[in-house]
C-alpha cells in the first residue's frame, strides 16, 4: 500500500470516526451521564498534558463572552493550543468566503473546531464538510448543546441525582433556546415541569410534545411565586423587550418575572437558582448572597464540562 | 351520432402513467419530475373527470420510468397518486405512491435564518406525519418545522 492510499484512507477513517456535537439530542442518556462523571473527574484532575499538540480553532463568527472563555479556558487547561477568532469581522468571511470554504481549509489546520454561528444550521452543515469533529458553541436561535451539558452538570451537582427532579423554568420559553434543550435533555430522567412564563412567551408546541412524548408532567403557569415552593431547580432566563409585539404588555409583565431574595422564603432546602448568564435584571443582586444562589458556580462548571466534551469528542477519554 | 362519455388521451406502448393527481397539485408533480427535461413523449391531463375525487391530473410519460424514491416524493402533495407501469399496452403494475421518511432539495425551509437560506446549500427534511396533526418537515439543519400549509417549492 503506498504512503498516498494510507493518507486518504486514514482521512477515510478519520471523517467517519468524526463524533460533532451538534444538537443535544446527538446523546443518549448513556452518553449523558458519562459526560457528567468526565466533567466530575476534571473538576479534580487537571490534565495539562492531555491536549498537548492538540490545535483547537475557536470560530466566533459572532461574538460570545461567557461561552468563548470557557472554551478557551478548558482548552489552556488541558494543554492545548488555539487558532481562531472572536469575531466575524477580522476573517475572510467578510470578503464574502462561504462557511463551507472556511470550514474545509481550517479543518486542515486544526485538530477540532468550536463554532458559533449566527445562522440555524450552520454546525451541522459545517460536520458534514468538515474534516475534523465540531462543538456548536451556538447556532443562532437554535441549538447550544454545551450549555445544555453544564446545566445538567450543575443540576447533578446540586442535587446528587438528575432523576424525578421537578423544575420550574422561568421568562422566556418561547424563544429561549436553552430551556428548549433542557426540556430535551432532562426528558431523560422523568423531570416534572413547571413552565412558567407570560401568555406571549410560552414554550412551543413541540417542546410540550417531548414532554409528552416522554409522559411526563408538566405544569404552564404565569404566576412565578406558585412554582417556587415545588421545585428543586429554579432555571431562570431573560425577557426581552423586543419580544413583545405590545410595549405595554411587556411593561405589564416584566416585573412578574423578577427574582428576589425574599421570594426564596419558603422554598425547598435542597432548590438552587439556575441562569445562564447573562443576567440583566431578572434577578435582582440581593439573591446573590443567598446559598441557593448557584448561577456564577454554574458558569464555572461549564469550564470543567466542555474539558470533558473536549476530550470525549477527539476521542481521548 | 353515438356521444363519447369519457375524455381520452392516447395511450402509451410502454412507460408511466401517474394517475389520481389532486389537481392543485399538478404543476407542482409536473416540476418534482423535472418533467421539462426530459425529451419522452409526456402528456398532461388537467381537471379530468373522476369518479372518485370529482376532479383529477393525470400525466403520461412514454418509454420513462421511475424508481420508487422518485416518485414517492410526489406523496407529500399528492398523497392519493397511482403509479401504473405501462409494457406492451399491458398495465404490469399499480400501485399508491407512499411517503418516504426523508425528502431533499424540492421544498424550502421556512425559517429565513436557516443556513439553507443564507448560503448554497441544499435543504434536507424528515418528513413527520403523525396521525390528527398537518402533515410537517423537519429541517436537517436548523431543527425548524415547515407544515404543509406553508411548503414553498424550490
Amino acid at each position: 500500500m503506498t504512503k498516498a492510499t494510507i493518507f486518504r484512507w486514514s482521512l477515510f477513517f478519520y471523517t467517519i470516526m468524526n463524533k460533532s456535537l451538534i444538537s443535544i439530542t446527538d446523546y443518549s442518556k448513556e452518553e449523558l451521564l458519562q459526560l457528567i462523571d468526565l466533567a466530575y473527574y476534571f473538576e479534580s484532575h487537571p490534565e495539562p498534558e492531555l491536549l498537548k499538540n492538540k490545535i483547537i480553532a475557536s470560530l466566533f463568527f459572532e461574538p460570545s463572552t461567557r461561552t468563548r472563555l470557557s472554551f478557551e479556558t478548558a482548552i489552556q487547561r488541558l494543554g492545548g493550543r488555539i487558532i481562531g477568532f472572536a469575531d466575524a469581522s477580522v476573517s475572510s468571511t467578510q470578503k464574502g468566503e462561504s462557511l463551507r470554504d472556511t470550514i474545509m481549509t481550517i479543518s486542515l489546520y486544526a485538530d477540532l473546531i468550536v463554532m458559533r454561528h449566527p445562522i440555524e444550521g450552520a454546525a451541522r452543515f459545517a460536520s458534514e464538510v468538515s474534516r475534523v469533529p465540531i462543538i456548536n458553541a451556538g447556532d443562532g436561535a437554535n441549538q447550544h448543546p454545551t450549555q445544555c451539558m453544564l446545566d445538567l452538570f450543575s443540576i447533578k451537582k446540586t442535587q446528587g441525582t438528575l432523576e424525578n427532579l421537578k423544575i420550574a423554568l422561568v421568562g422566556d420559553l418561547k424563544y429561549g433556546r436553552t430551556t428548549h434543550s433542557l426540556v430535551q435533555a432532562m426528558s431523560n430522567f422523568n423531570a416534572t415541569f413547571y413552565l412558567v412564563s407570560p401568555e406571549e412567551l410560552r414554550m412551543p408546541a413541540s417542546s410540550i410534545q417531548t414532554i409528552k412524548d416522554h409522559n411526563l408532567k408538566y405544569y404552564e403557569m404565569k404566576n412565578l411565586e406558585d412554582a417556587i415552593p415545588e421545585v428543586d431547580i429554579l432555571y431562570m432566563t431573560r425577557i426581552q423587550r423586543e419580544r413583545f409585539a405590545d410595549p405595554l404588555e411587556y411593561e405589564r409583565v416584566k416585573n412578574s418575572y423578577i427574582l428576589h431574595n425574599h421570594m426564596l422564603d419558603g422554598s425547598k432546602d435542597n432548590l438552587k437558582v439556575l441562569h445562564p448568564l447573562p443576567r440583566v435584571n431578572e434577578i435582582n443582586i440581593d439573591v446573590d448572597k443567598n446559598p441557593k444562589a448557584y448561577y456564577f458556580q454554574q458558569a464555572l462548571n461549564g469550564v470543567y464540562m466542555r474539558e470533558a466534551l473536549l476530550a470525549h469528542t477527539l476521542g481521548l477519554k | 351520432m353515438e356521444q363519447r362519455t369519457e375524455l381520452t388521451v392516447s395511450a402509451i406502448e410502454n412507460g408511466t402513467v401517474i394517475d389520481h393527481i389532486p389537481v392543485d397539485s399538478l404543476f407542482t408533480v409536473v416540476k418534482f419530475l423535472d418533467v421539462e427535461k426530459l425529451s419522452n413523449q409526456v402528456t398532461i391531463g388537467y381537471n379530468f373527470s373522476s369518479k372518485k375525487y370529482g376532479k383529477k391530473g393525470i400525466i403520461k410519460l412514454a418509454n420513462k420510468f421511475f424508481k420508487d424514491d422518485e416518485l414517492n416524493k410526489i406523496a407529500l402533495v399528492a398523497p392519493t397518486a397511482t403509479i401504473i407501469t405501462i409494457k406492451d399496452f399491458n398495465i404490469i403494475e399499480k400501485k399508491q405512491v407512499e411517503l418516504p421518511k426523508n425528502i431533499g432539495n424540492i421544498v424550502k425551509c421556512i425559517n429565513p435564518k436557516c443556513i439553507t437560506n443564507n448560503q448554497d446549500v441544499d435543504c434536507q427534511f424528515s418528513i413527520i406525519n403523525n396521525p390528527g396533526e398537518e402533515l410537517k418537515l423537519q429541517c436537517h439543519y436548523c431543527e425548524k418545522y415547515t407544515t404543509k400549509k406553508n411548503f414553498m417549492f424550490k
